[in-house]
């Protein structure tokens, strides 16, 4: 047998000038685990979800085929619409917010001086604690009447606020927390663009009299953006799909206030079970990550075409 | 074996007595093979709480008396829900007993099938003691665990009244009765609120869905009824308006900033802190409320009915039950730890502990057991709330979104929304998902 099989390659390729329609066969077979895999927990999940998107399927109840009836329901449901801006408006700050933050703290941990490596570690924390832990804190320090924030706001004479008790700032207070704990990723990711920098333009702004702001704005911004767009990117698919921290918090609420599209499509699917609705929830939901991080990565292609360009 | 031997006879001279006093006409000498499915393993899912730790806590007692080995598993509220649907649809649930939240999951267990009947079980001398009868338990009880065919596919566990908790310093401080009807309350709320203090009147849900239990209590009041004969939904109609309306004035003149993202939890803060005056929730509170280590108000609490509306003084009432899965291959076992789960002994357990309060007569009304509750005032509220229970919530199935519609138009209310204009809304989202869901 083993003789056989040693043989074999070594005579492939004198015989495979004539047959070359053999040769897929012998290697098809090793990539037919790597397919198994893929079908059964990538296509298969998925071709299922929007199976059951056209059926009425509710746990406990027959299931009945409906066609694209579940995605009509959606375009008339008051609820689902507005999950939809909610996530929007949470995505766009929490994006933005630890994107400018976290820029702002790598250029200041790029500088050198005393302490600067007990402080970036202490400054990435946030980073390491678990969502649903740090959920339960802020939701103590939000508290009206008995949290820590509106007891400091009082010491510098700024009425107490409500915070995520309230409809209108309960998304930017969300956001609070999901800044808090994520500029630091955008920090490190800044930090290791900001080392890769060559010192020279630096060296020639100096002795052409720029400015601070000079320099950050016409040599450090552009040479850091390719890495500004990975931490965006992160960013942007992490708050999206962002649950635990909203869902630990506020629940959606008050009311709906906070309810993005992940939170009511868990209800739908886990509170009400209604499979079906929940599954045409999903998939349109996909969509939009879909088409957000194609927005996202068309952006940086053009970018770096312009860097080329500008190079050339 | 010392300890086998007493055990069963405490409980059996417990159950003779009950059963020689109760009508049922089963042959008084008969009595239960407790043995019989000696060496039988069950496997039970429990809601995290104190019934759970109750039967936990004690399940050698049961071991001991029977022979039957008890897997038993306690799961927070809402995720115990979700596992035991998703182990139910599967047709094969891993466990044998189940506990479940009647207010949320009666109609939905029902019409899927899922439990098995208990009704022959209870008829069988051999397996039932002769003081567990379905006249010992309350109303409320056998509407939660009976289907339409009277079939008793549960036992009733434990019941949850609302109760008014009220702060008595505060209450004297400022001269103020307590309320007997719900304008009183609103009058009282509002002299004992002075915001510079940081003291107010009121506290109570506000949070979307779970407001809807303390909603109900003034809706019913008001003479509200959830469903009309044809089983349509009634929560728009002017009794549930004057009880928004109601609602609404308590919650945004009355009561804590930032009370609309409240549910019991941070109530209870604010109530056991001192900060608020009255506090309407489920009657299972008195534990922390007098609790050194919890509470600032220990000893300061008084407990008493929730007040009368203009048409009628009702408790909203919800419960638990415990039922046997209708795919056990332990029938008869799992009913046998159902019955010891609702035993007068377990019972007792559970009200002198301010867990839970026993859906049975026998053991409320028991001089010795009620000698065991610390709080007197709480069980005389208990007592009296259970005279006047009434079911807090529609039994449909959609239940989980009628709380989240009807109960997201109640928060925006508090934000100055129109209560007519809100209900009417959320009425009109969800007569389409009611309708879709009791006419499949």
């Amino acid at each position: 047998m083993s003789v056989l099989t040693q043989s074999t390659p070594a005579a492939a390729p004198s015989d495979a000038a004539p047959e070359k329609e053999l040769r897929p066969p012998s290697y098809w077979p090793f990539v037919v685990p790597a397919l198994v895999v893929v079908l059964a927990i990538i296509i298969f999940p998925w071709v299922f979800t929007i199976w059951m998107s056209l059926n009425e399927w509710k746990v406990g109840s027959p299931t009945t085929f409906v066609g694209l009836s579940n995605y009509q329901r959606l375009t008339s449901d008051p609820r689902f619409l507005e999950a939809v801006v909610h996530t929007i408006v949470y995505t766009v700050l929490s994006v933005l917010l630890p994107l400018v933050l976290g820029t702002f703290a790598a250029v200041v941990f790029h500088q050198k001086f005393p302490g600067r490596g007990f402080l970036r570690g202490v400054f990435i924390m946030p980073m390491m604690a678990t969502p649903v832990a740090i959920a339960l804190v802020w939701t103590m320090m939000f508290h009206p009447q008995l949290g820590v924030l509106n007891y400091l706001l009082s010491l510098i004479g700024i009425p107490a606020q409500l915070w995520v008790f309230h409809p209108a700032t309960v998304i930017p207070s969300l956001v609070l927390v999901e800044t808090w704990q994520w500029t630091p990723l955008v920090m490190l990711i800044v930090l290791g663009g900001l080392a890769a920098i060559p010192t020279e333009p630096y060296e020639s702004a100096q002795i052409d009299g720029a400015n601070l702001w000079q320099v950050f704005r016409f040599i450090t911004l552009p040479l850091i953006m390719p890495f500004l767009f990975i931490a965006g990117m992160i960013r942007m698919i992490d708050a999206v799909k962002s649950f635990d921290i909203i869902f630990a918090i506020t629940q959606g609420g008050p009311g709906s206030a906070s309810e993005t599209i992940n939170i009511y499509l868990y209800s739908v699917a886990f509170t009400y079970y209604d499979l079906g609705y929940g599954s045409a929830i999903a998939v349109v939901f996909f969509l939009l990550i879909v088409l957000l991080a194609a927005v996202m990565l068309y952006a940086r292609q053009r970018m770096v075409w312009t860097e080329i360009a500008s190079d050339a | 074996m010392v300890d086998t031997r007493i055990s069963r006879r405490t409980l059996l001279t417990g159950t003779a007595a009950a059963g020689a006093l109760s009508l049922t006409g089963l042959p008084a000498r008969a009595e239960v093979n407790w043995k019989k499915y000696a060496g039988t393993k069950l496997e039970v899912i429990l809601a995290k709480g104190p019934r759970g730790d109750n039967l936990q806590k004690n399940i050698k007692e049961f071991t001991d008396l029977t022979g039957i080995q008890v897997e038993a598993e306690q799961i927070p509220e809402q995720q115990q829900r979700q596992k035991v649907v998703i182990e139910f649809t599967s047709g094969r649930p891993s466990f044998d007993v189940v506990h479940l939240s009647y207010h949320v999951q009666k109609r939905q267990f029902e019409k899927a099938g899922w439990l098995a009947d208990m009704t022959p079980f209870m008829k069988d001398p051999n397996l039932t003691a002769p003081d567990l009868v379905e006249s010992d338990f309350s109303a409320a009880g056998l509407q939660y665990a009976k289907n339409d065919k009277g079939q008793m596919l549960s036992l009733p566990w434990s019941v949850d009244y609302f109760i008014l908790y009220y702060n008595k310093e505060l209450f004297e401080k400022k001269g103020v009765a307590v309320p007997k009807t719900l304008d009183e309350m609103v009058a009282a709320a509002e002299k004992l609120t002075d915001p510079k203090e940081g003291i107010y009147g009121f506290v109570g849900r506000g949070l979307r869905n779970a407001n809807m239990a303390m909603w109900s209590n003034f809706f019913l009041d008001y003479g509200g009824e959830f469903l009309d004969a044809k089983g349509n939904i009634l929560t728009d109609g002017p009794e549930a308006i004057a009880a928004t309306k109601l609602y609404q004035t308590l919650l945004t003149k009355t009561a804590p900033p930032g009370v609309a993202g409240f549910n019991w939890m941070e109530s209870m803060a604010s109530f056991t802190q001192g900060r608020s005056a009255m506090w309407i929730d489920g009657v299972g509170w008195a534990p922390p409320l007098e609790d050194p280590a919890a509470s600032r108000v220990v000893g300061k609490v008084g407990y008493t009915v929730v007040p009368a509306g203009p048409k009628g003084q009702y408790s909203s009432t919800y419960g638990d039950g415990i039922g046997i899965a209708a795919a056990s291959k332990n029938k008869e076992a799992a009913y046998l730890l159902c019955q010891w789960a609702v035993s007068k002994q377990q019972g007792a357990r559970l009200l002198q502990a301010g867990g839970g309060v026993p859906f049975r007569n026998s053991i409320l009304g028991d001089p010795e057991v009620q000698k065991g509750v610390k709080t007197k005032e709480w069980l005389q509220s208990v007592i009296e709330s259970g005279k006047i229970s009434k079911l807090g919530l529609p039994v449909v199935i959609p239940v989980a979104e009628f709380r989240d519609i009807v109960g997201a138009a109640l928060t925006a209310t508090l934000s100055g929304a129109d209560p007519a204009a809100e209900l009417k809304k959320a009425n009109d989202q969800y007569r389409p998902i009611l309708e879709r869901s009791e006419k499949t």
